[in-house]
């Protein structure tokens, strides 16, 4: 098989050359056509250079326009939304609510969302899993990453009840609570392969902990990030007399998903991230407009800090080919991911995976395939950066997104239309005269410019989808166009990855009151 | 801003107020251990009952105060009295409390910002000019001046109103502005003065009952103990019944109300410039200090304290600029040249109000000693003065002077004391306040609570609905094939749309047989081991109910003054029980009358059975046909004549009680059958009957066919102040016997003295159907030009091709039997007079015609002779 490595170069919003690198080709093997996917590839190949925006399309497109309703019967299909609810005053959350939504760029999806309240410790977490070379990874996360954290975030004595429970076959009291959308979806078959999993971290937890003890979050995260790579890892080296299990784990290694997770406490907020998801913090200023702070930073080459980090870890012999064309061994975009063993085992040890690996995998001549100047593994880990930030009043909402979000909108953008969307629709920026000059005349005048503005934004209910018009259907003005919008969602799925990568988008609301109380009860 | 403007005041307050309280504001004084009557509430209602109770000469009275007197809705209020009120009643209220506040400063020394500035209602359109010419009317017979004027009347009369889109407006010269906190301080003061203890941080925490009395207050400083408790506790009034040991139903619900304060203009208004109500605009202003003061009654209202009373407080509520907007456009569009007037604030205010736009007054049900005056729906000021003496002459002379029926708590139970409900429905009330109301509405919201099992098949078929205590009526039925959105939407004072409609349903009422479904009536059982049920319902009724077992009775419940409290038919079951039969929304008050008078004897036994009935009306010649059919009985008046009632099978059921009376003077039967039996029963009926052209009717029809027949329902006609004399009833009042019964003293003094009110049946002349507009109710009757009282209730009668108006004529001093007879009569539909003929009885005519078509009428219903 010959690497065309100019592929890559024609492909630079892929992580990977997904299709050629790995060795399951997660379409052709589960489709029950399986020559379905070759038909993709040659569309891939033909086009050597990268696709402009709006730059081509074939005249069947221009004859298909969609109406708005159909534009938002596409936008709105994943849209999801959670309040927190209140009691009476009681137990108010710092976090209102979020919003998520999601639209698919690949067939089917490679992004994930995951969002859950944390029930035997506080606290609530958000993530957005950007999976490359497949789906499998991502997916993975989706379902694992949350319960890893939140067994690491377990007192000691918690961890013992809940290894008692199990021993005892008593009923478990639940961890997490999840907020799914209906299209999230847990994979039934390997639940018991990741319970076994999970059980072993929190046994080996029990034996690390002491009574009394709690644990850290910022290391707790870093601990449930790693140990779940390790997991991942081992669970494809193990493998499974389950012959699809044993494949489903090889594809989970084998393909690989960045991870952005947010957990809030209170007016604490951690953001673990491995890759180049992102969550930006919008912040109202005292004048009412909204500005964005990163709260992670990107794992890839525009980090000079990450390429400093790999040319650091390996011999001064590798530093011409390690990073090549802005990718790690000239082939993936992410500097840090979950899976995509064939960047972190040796040589040896993938060849004797495959080779005692199911049938499926020996169809697939790419499996064989091992990056190019591969000398000192890993090259590759998932080890997230930890940010904490103390949640101010004026602190309005998170927006964690995968880079198909942050690759259309620039930050400032983001949290502009999130902002404006936010006060417009709940008008929670009350409008007060203070001591000011002012008019009937005036405030009128402000009162309809303001009533304009949220009447745009009365189409979405939810901010994540109303964030995501304005990623795909933005123009040079910062509005949306709905032309723009209709070409973009009516793109047949095999085009709609040249023009967009698949976004995923969740916006968490807090609630500025409960921060504020907190924060004063905290300093006295 | 405005908490430190008024705050003088309120500190004044309590210098005048609290001479006994220590320096050190922490020490209360001590709290007395009993007081004849506890008031909770110390905003305008409260200490206007106090001041109220005080002037009758009840002065052992507390009155207590959670936080500082006036200072929740009180003080915040708009300060308008103004007499534009949509029932009459509001209006007389309203005119009292103007008097009242306007000599409250004489009499008390303290200066109430009183100011006789005057109102205008605004006309933008035809249909609310009408709308005022009716309020006109109404008010003009109560003795209230005001006049409909042109649009260049009003710019002499205001110097900012913008005139260009108006058609006319109401001036009423006696309206006036007040400063609400200083009114309160007022009566405070004068109340206080006559020996009334006031207690401002006190809040009451339960009210204690034994055996359905209140016996005792628990506040958060000690019990007291006392006969009466009154709840003027305004946004908590709901809560605080809830907070009582017998939970009383207070309906009520808050919302957020907006006003806005501006700077003084340049040119100050002056404080006598008439306050502007821009209906159309949902939009009132008036002047306040130089500058404006302008609120209105938003189309999408805010509720709030739905939870009950959470971390939000009165005080502190957010302004929102961007819900006031519309009456800001409003306001502006109204008054142009204050777009360079400079805002001063934006007040959040909370009102409360009632499923009924109309307040909340009297003892309630289930708790004696126990009376609310709340839920003012904004008008708190304006009613406060009038409905607090009404309620002070409710409690210590056991009944207020006016028929205040339309405001009494007993209008409802505890079916509208569910928040949901009360949620949804507060939110059309508080639009509605401004809205223009056509004859004949009927609320949107909180519906379809209480239905027959009938319900969905005859919405199937095309019923319109109308509520009444909860319960779904058909109105009419729509034929298919009809524009059915085009009939829901027309809103008229002429003509409305559903005339054809009901008119073919009379025609069928008359010709052949309609099926009404009166499940919303009222049904009570008494029992008892001997005769002791009957011994009470002969006290209770003014009829003679000790009747041969299986008649039925037509009787009023009469009270001490002979007034009916209820209109209702006892039927005898058997020796010693009975059914009764009253209007549905006498539900919770004719209970709580029959509760009230009942003995406590433990043979005694009264049960709601409303719910586990389905009536059916047969209303027409051909129900004896359809109900023979049904159960292979002769239904010939030989062998069941009216007013009869028999337990028969009907279809398959049995049990069914067939009476034969319709409730509109009309041939038929009314059917009470056992709710599992509805459907069948229906169903059975529709089928036999398809062959005698029975078809579905509604109330609209029942409504034309009582009317035109001269049959006067309580709560429309009839009230706690009209007697069976004044509406031509003395047949059904035993006389005959020396049997005393509750009223019979003031009848037998009536009697002898002669009535000098009269209930009349007036029927249009030269009114034209097409063209004029349709009198409703409270339209002026004149004779020979002189205003002699009003209309009570009116229908078109199909088959006389006239309108026909029931309603109450006096002549002080005795009516002459041909005061009624001889006279030229008129009647005034907004400002409009009509010649109209004026009858004692009704058309022997249309009683004849029947007879001749059947022979068969509950004539002991209708002929006096």
């Amino acid at each position: 098989m010959p690497v065309a490595s100019q592929l890559f170069r024609g492909w630079p919003r892929t992580k990977i050359l997904a299709s050629s690198l790995l060795p399951c080709q997660h379409q052709s093997h589960l489709r029950p056509v399986p020559h379905q996917a070759p038909s993709i590839h040659p569309s891939l190949s033909w086009r050597p250079h990268p696709p402009s925006r709006g730059y081509r399309v074939t005249p069947h497109l221009h004859s298909y326009t969609l109406t708005p309703p159909q534009v938002n019967s596409i936008l709105k299909a994943n849209e999801y939304s959670f309040k927190v609810p209140e009691f009476d005053g009681k137990n108010v959350s710092s976090v209102m609510g979020f919003d998520s939504n999601q639209l698919p760029a690949n067939a089917p999806i490679e992004d994930r969302r995951s969002a859950a309240t944390c029930l035997q410790t506080r606290g609530m977490l958000m993530a957005v899993f950007d999976g490359h070379a497949g789906c499998a990874c991502a997916q993975a996360l989706s379902e694992r990453l949350f319960y890893y954290i939140a067994v690491s975030l377990l007192p000691h004595e918690t961890l013992c009840e809940l290894d008692a429970a199990v021993e005892a076959g008593r009923a478990l009291s639940p961890i997490l609570q999840w907020h799914k959308h209906p299209n999230d979806y847990f994979s039934r078959e390997a639940q018991s392969l990741y319970f076994n999993s999970l059980r072993t971290y929190w046994q080996e937890l029990i034996d690390l902990s002491s009574p009394g003890e709690i644990p850290d979050t910022a290391e707790a995260l870093l601990n449930a990030f790693k140990r779940l790579d390790n997991d991942l890892s081992l669970e494809a080296q193990v493998g499974d007399p389950n012959a699809f299990l044993h494949y489903w784990v090889l594809r989970v290694a084998f393909s690989g998903a960045t991870a952005c997770v947010a957990h809030i406490d209170g007016s604490d907020l951690f953001i673990a991230n491995t890759g180049d998801g992102r969550a930006v913090l919008g912040v109202q200023e005292e004048d009412g407009s909204f500005t964005a702070h990163t709260l992670s930073n990107d794992h890839n080459a525009q980090n000079d800090d990450e390429v400093a980090r790999i040319r650091g870890e390996h011999p001064p012999s590798e530093k011409k080919t390690v990073i090549r064309q802005d990718r790690l061994l000239g082939l993936l975009m992410p500097f840090r991911a979950f899976g995509d063993v064939k960047f972190k085992w040796s040589i040896e040890l993938q060849k004797g995976v495959l080779e005692s690996g199911p049938d499926q995998l020996h169809e697939n001549e790419h499996t064989k395939f091992i990056p190019p100047n591969y000398h000192t593994p890993p090259y590759l880990t998932a080890e997230p950066e930890i940010t904490h930030h103390r949640l101010r009043p004026q602190d309005r909402f998170l927006v964690i997104g995968s880079d198909g979000l942050w690759e259309t909108l620039h930050r400032q953008e983001v949290v502009r239309v999130v902002g404006e969307y936010l006060t417009g629709v709940h008008q929670r920026q009350p409008l007060t005269v203070g001591g000011y000059k002012v008019t009937l005349g005036q405030m009128q005048g402000l009162l309809e410019e303001r009533k304009a503005r949220t009447s745009s934004a009365f189409e979405d209910q939810n901010a994540a989808t109303h964030l995501m018009r304005h990623a795909v259907g933005n123009n040079e003005f910062g509005t949306v166009d709905h032309e723009r919008l209709s070409k973009m969602l009516s793109l047949p799925e095999e085009l709609a990855r040249m023009y967009r990568d698949d976004i995923t988008i969740i916006v968490a609301q807090f609630n500025p009151h409960v921060i504020g109380a907190q924060r004063q009860e905290k300093q006295s | 801003m405005l908490r430190r403007l008024l705050q003088p005041q309120g500190a004044a307050l309590q210098g005048v107020l609290s001479h006994r309280r220590a320096v050190s504001g922490d020490s209360l004084p001590p709290l007395p251990s009993q007081a004849r009557v506890v008031i909770c509430g110390g905003g305008i209602v409260g200490t206007s009952v106090a001041y109220h109770l005080a002037k009758l000469g009840w002065t052992d009275i507390l009155l207590l105060e959670q936080g500082r007197l006036g200072a929740g809705t009180t003080r915040m209020c708009a300060g308008v009295v103004s007499v534009a009120k949509p029932i009459s009643i509001e209006s007389q209220m309203a005119d009292y409390s103007n008097s009242l506040y306007q000599q409250l400063e004489e009499e008390t020394g303290v200066n109430t910002g009183y100011v006789k500035t005057g109102s205008l209602c605004l006309a933008q359109n035809q249909d609310r000019l009408l709308s005022l010419k009716r309020l006109a009317s109404r008010l003009k017979v109560m003795g209230i001046s005001c006049s409909i004027i042109k649009p260049k009347e009003i710019s002499k009369l205001h110097p900012l109103v913008n005139i260009h889109d108006l058609v006319g407006a109401l001036h009423l010269p006696g309206d006036a502005v007040v400063s609400p906190p200083e009114v309160n301080r007022a009566l405070a003061v004068a109340a206080a003065g006559q020996g009334v203890q006031i207690l401002e941080r006190t809040s009451v925490q339960q009210v204690l009952v034994e055996r359905g009395h209140v016996t005792a207050v628990e506040t958060d400083r000690g019990s007291i103990s006392c006969q009466y408790f009154v709840n003027c506790a305004g946004q908590w009034g709901y809560e605080l019944g809830q907070a009582s040991e017998v939970k009383v139903s207070v309906p009520l619900h808050g919302c957020e109300h907006f006003y806005l304060l501006s700077k003084p203009l340049q040119q100050p208004l002056p404080s006598n410039t008439p306050v502007v109500m821009d209906l159309d605009g949902r939009i009132y202003v008036r002047p306040w200090q130089g500058g404006v003061l302008s609120g209105g009654f938003e189309k999408n209202p805010k509720p709030i304290f739905t939870e009950g009373r959470n971390q939000l407080e009165v005080h502190n509520m957010q302004e929102d600029w961007d819900h006031f907007e519309p009456m800001l456009s409003a306001l502006l569009r109204r008054m142009p040249e204050l777009e360079t007037a400079e805002i001063r604030q934006l007040v959040n205010c909370p009102e409360s109000f009632t499923p009924d736009m109309r307040c909340l007054m009297g003892e309630t049900p289930g708790v004696h000693g126990y009376y609310v005056l709340a839920g003012m729906n904004s008008s708190g000021l304006a009613l406060a003065g009038g409905a607090a003496r009404y309620l002070a002459e409710w409690m210590v002379y056991g009944y207020p002077t006016a028929n205040v029926w339309a405001l009494d708590i007993k209008r409802f139970g505890n079916l509208q004391s569910s928040r949901t409900f009360l949620r949804h429905r507060v939110m059309e009330v508080m639009p509605l306040l401004y809205e223009l109301k056509v004859p004949r509405w009927d609320y949107q919201t909180g519906r379809q609570l209480r239905t027959s099992p009938l319900y969905d098949r005859l919405d199937t078929q095309g019923a319109r609905w109308m509520e009444k205590h909860g319960f779904e009526r058909p109105k009419y039925f729509v034929p298919a094939g009809k524009d059915l959105l085009s009939l829901d939407h027309s809103k008229t004072f002429y003509k409305p749309d559903w005339f054809d409609i009901v008119g073919s349903e009379v025609k069928c009422c008359k010709e052949a047989v309609c099926v009404i479904d009166m499940s919303s009536f009222t049904k009570f059982e008494l029992t008892s081991t001997g005769d002791q049920a009957l011994e009470y319902l002969q006290f209770l009724c003014a009829n003679d109910v000790d009747v041969p077992v299986g008649h039925m009775v037509h009787t009023g419940m009469l009270n001490q003054r002979g007034g009916y409290e209820n209109d209702c038919s006892v039927v005898r079951l058997s020796k010693n029980s009975f059914f009764i039969i009253s209007p549905s929304d006498q539900q919770v008050h004719c209970w709580s009358w029959m509760k009230k008078h009942m003995p406590s004897e433990p043979q005694l036994h009264l049960e709601d059975v409303s719910w586990k009935y389905t009536a059916l009306n047969l209303i027409g010649p051909r129900a004896t046909d359809i109900l023979a059919e049904l159960s292979y009985v002769s239904m010939t008046p030989d062998h069941f004549p009216s007013m009869f009632c028999k337990e028969m099978s009907v279809g398959y059921a049995n049990g069914i009680r067939v009476m034969s009376m319709t409730h509109t003077g009309e041939p038929g039967f009314m059917l009470y059958i056992p709710i599992e039996y509805a459907l069948h029963v229906y169903n059975e009926v529709m089928a036999v009957g398809q062959k005698y052209g029975v078809r579905n009717a509604g109330y609209y029809a029942l409504r034309s066919l009582r009317i035109e027949k001269f049959l006067a329902f309580w709560g429309q006609d009839l009230d706690s102040f009209t007697t069976p004399l004044e509406c031509g009833r003395e047949f059904r009042v035993k006389f005959h016997t020396d049997m005393d019964f509750l009223g019979r003293e003031a009848l037998l003094q009536q009697r002898q003295e002669g009535v000098s009110r009269r209930l009349v049946m007036l029927v249009l002349e030269e009114h034209d159907t097409e063209l004029d507009l349709w009198p409703w109710w409270g339209e002026p009757i004149l004779r020979n030009q002189q205003l002699v009282g009003a209309t009570t209730s009116s229908a078109y009668s199909y088959t006389l091709e006239r309108h026909v108006c029931l309603g109450f004529v006096s002549a002080p001093g005795g009516l002459a039997p041909d005061f009624v007879t001889r006279g030229d009569y008129e009647v005034d539909i907004a400002g409009q007079r009509y010649a109209a003929k004026a009858k004692l009885y009704p058309f022997s005519s249309l009683l004849n015609q029947q007879r001749r078509r059947k022979d068969q009428l509950d004539l002991g219903s209708l002929n006096p002779e």
